[in-house]
């Protein structure tokens, strides 16, 4: 059975919801406490959504140093699958594993809504299981949602097939609509939007599930 | 021996700057003319113990590269001194 790790960070407030959607998928999910120096036997990691450390600074500033991370680093360099969700991807980003970084939102809003995304690439662990092109619907929350990067990161993201989803009505600010994207290899994999958050169309979607399908059958060699 | 150093972190140019526009732009309607442009930032004011001020000064970049700025969208400048304290 795929097990897979979530990273709580002194603030997180995800992380039930995505170990449940890990477990509503079928897979064995359980919690890794931040100040944890290594991480065995995990198929893949998840960084949920949150303010870890209080996202003083910036978000995902003071997270980055927790002492997991550098297991965290070490697993994706492997190869291993590893998702950021929202507060997650802004500490990847912040990590230096996924490139760019997230800014306030445009207009200084704080954003509670359902988003149409639609998928860019089908390269990443995350998107692989959905088709190029496919609507989904899932959830946003954030602040600094607003994807930034230089030029030469832009074009490089590009050339690369690294922009993994797209906002169809940008919400936020984010360079060229981008909601999520990915290390060169795919397997880690960034987007502010919350797919754990739709999981059951009782509660607005289940457009999140093809998502999380496609983490958790990626294929990983990193355990 | 105990050096004030002040650290500004401002969003590089060419970054969009929310938090700056909206300064700029609610400036007329409360009565301040003639600003032309507002960039916001942060600014951290550190005691630091080192040899000297060289010294102080490298220890300060370093952090101020590493931690306090980001610097895919900021730029961090540093210098000795801070007018909002006095060296103990």
């Amino acid at each position: 059975m795929t097990k897979i790790g979530v990273v709580i960070f002194p603030g997180s407030n995800c992380e039930y919801d995505a170990l449940s959607a890990m477990t509503a998928l079928g897979a064995e999910a359980d919690f890794i406490w931040h100040s944890t120096h290594t991480i065995e036997g995990y198929d893949g990691i998840i960084l949920p959504g949150g303010f870890a450390h209080g996202d003083y600074l910036r978000p995902g500033a003071l997270a980055r140093f927790s002492p997991v991370m550098g297991a965290i680093a070490d697993f994706a360099n492997r190869g291993g699958a590893v998702l950021g969700i929202c507060n997650g991807f802004q500490v990847l980003t912040e990590a230096g594993l996924l490139p760019g970084a997230l800014q306030k939102n445009r207009g200084l809003t704080f954003l509670c809504q359902p988003t149409t995304l639609i998928v860019a690439s089908t390269k990443s662990v995350l998107t692989r299981g959905a088709t190029k092109g496919q609507e989904l619907s899932i959830p946003i929350n954030h602040f600094s949602g607003a994807y930034t990067c230089d030029d030469e990161t832009y074009q490089r993201l590009i050339a690369n097939d690294q922009v993994v989803l797209r906002y169809k009505d940008n919400p936020n600010g984010s360079r060229d609509d981008i909601a999520g994207v990915s290390n060169v290899e795919g397997n880690v994999v960034g987007l502010m939007p919350h797919p754990e958050r739709a999981m059951s169309t009782l509660l607005g979607s289940d457009d999140g599930r093809v998502l999380l399908e496609s983490f958790l059958r990626a294929p990983v060699s990193a355990a | 021996m105990n050096f004030p150093v002040t650290v500004t972190v401002t969003l590089r140019k060419g970054i969009a700057d929310p938090e700056g526009a909206t300064i700029e732009r609610a400036l007329p309607a409360l009565g301040f003319g003639g600003v032309t442009q507002v960039r916001a930032g942060k600014s951290f004011h550190m005691m630091i113990d080192a040899a000297n001020e060289a010294d102080a000064l490298a220890n300060a970049t370093a952090l101020a590269q590493r931690l306090l700025s980001n610097p895919v969208i900021e730029d961090a400048t540093v210098r000795l001194g801070a007018s909002e304290w006095d060296t103990p």
